[in-house]
């Protein structure tokens, strides 16, 4: 006599594991436009210290529009971008811009400071870390670049070096459009990440 | 099985399987004696790894570590490196892509017990394409020995 083949088990792992890859599927999608207003998510918040011990939030720069760029000093593609964004820093920050880097380097400050100091890069640069890329959608390569609109929006991602004129002209839209009566302050609808480092 | 293919799913999804290795057939060697083995990697097409000597001083080079037992590993040789042109570096970038073999020889003590043993070693890399960079990765790689 054969056993019954109880299939109910099977079933329920396999519909357990399809939902667990479609959950885990949670990567960064990016297609670089400037997002319509009314679509456009919160930027989550974050602490983290720069390369001077001294904590950032992104709430630091509530009514700014933010260049948040993940990189790290072993990506030869952020090498190409670090330069136009230290020219846009230059140029535009009197207008309510900032760049802000987030290194995705593991080694830390000990390979970051040193790059900094080289390329002589002229924007605030913050240690990042696992949770902060998590909480951005799951960065997993770089670079990976948001613009973030003066009320802490996520305006447009970037994944992978993108164009000097795509960034500029997203920063310059996102400079120029009104100013709303009520600007939310950055962050504060996600998780509230730390730095560990 | 299921938490095995999981996490293989998983890994595909963070972009890890852009650099596989080929696990090294069984070694059969006697005390004293030396071996070489060599390990078979393949990377996906248009992306490329540092090799074992990049020139730029932040890149992160490609490295093959072995466990000091059963066998001692005595030299890594890694293959010839291509020098490639990036718009990101003023000089050619030394690098490895496509199937890429780095050989090392192996030294079995002449007191070391016979027997099956594993010799298992760690291979770092970085690896980008011509757009974006993956983080540094380590995959676990090992083999069997027979010693006699």
């Amino acid at each position: 006599m054969t056993k019954p083949i109880h299939l109910a088990p099977l079933c329920a792992a396999i519909a357990a594991f399809l939902l667990w890859t479609a959950c885990a599927n949670h990567s960064v999608k990016a297609d670089g436009s400037v997002k319509p207003e009314g679509t456009r998510k919160p930027a989550p918040e974050f602490t983290l210290k720069d390369a001077n011990g001294q904590t950032v939030h992104l709430s630091d720069y509530k009514g700014k529009v933010v260049l948040l760029d993940f990189w790290a000093t072993w990506c030869g593609p952020c090498k190409i971008e670090i330069p136009w964004f230290m020219e846009f820093e230059q140029q535009l920050k009197d207008r309510g811009f900032a760049v802000v880097g987030v290194s995705m380097d593991e080694d830390g400050w000990n390979v970051v400071k040193p790059y900094i100091q080289q390329y002589k890069v002229n924007y605030r640069i913050l240690l990042g870390n696992d949770q902060v890329g998590e909480i951005y959608g799951g960065v997993e390569s770089l670079p990976t670049t948001f613009i973030i609109d003066r009320a802490g929006k996520i305006a447009s991602v970037h994944i992978g070096l993108s164009g000097k004129d795509e960034f500029k002209n997203a920063i310059t839209q996102l400079l120029d459009a009104p100013r709303t009566a009520s600007i939310a302050p950055l962050g504060g609808n996600f998780g509230f990440i730390t730095s560990p480092r | 099985m299921l938490l095995s293919a999981a996490t293989s799913v998983s890994l595909q999804a963070q972009g890890n399987s852009v650099l596989s290795v080929a696990p090294p057939e069984k070694l059969n060697v006697k005390r004293g004696a030396s071996a070489e083995v060599r390990l078979k990697a393949q990377l996906q097409p248009g992306f490329h790894v540092n090799s074992n000597a990049p020139a730029d001083e932040f890149l992160i080079p490609l490295k093959l570590t072995w466990a000091n037992q059963p066998l001692q590993s005595e030299q890594v040789s890694y293959p010839k490196p291509q020098f490639e042109k990036y718009a990101f570096s003023p000089k050619p970038v030394s690098v490895f892509s496509g199937n890429f073999e780095i050989a090392t020889r192996f030294k079995a003590p002449p007191n070391a017990n016979p027997g099956l043993g594993v010799m298992t070693g760690k291979l770092r890399f970085q690896a980008c394409n011509s757009k974006e960079c993956l983080p540094p990765r380590t995959i676990d790689v090992r083999f069997s020995v027979e010693l006699q």
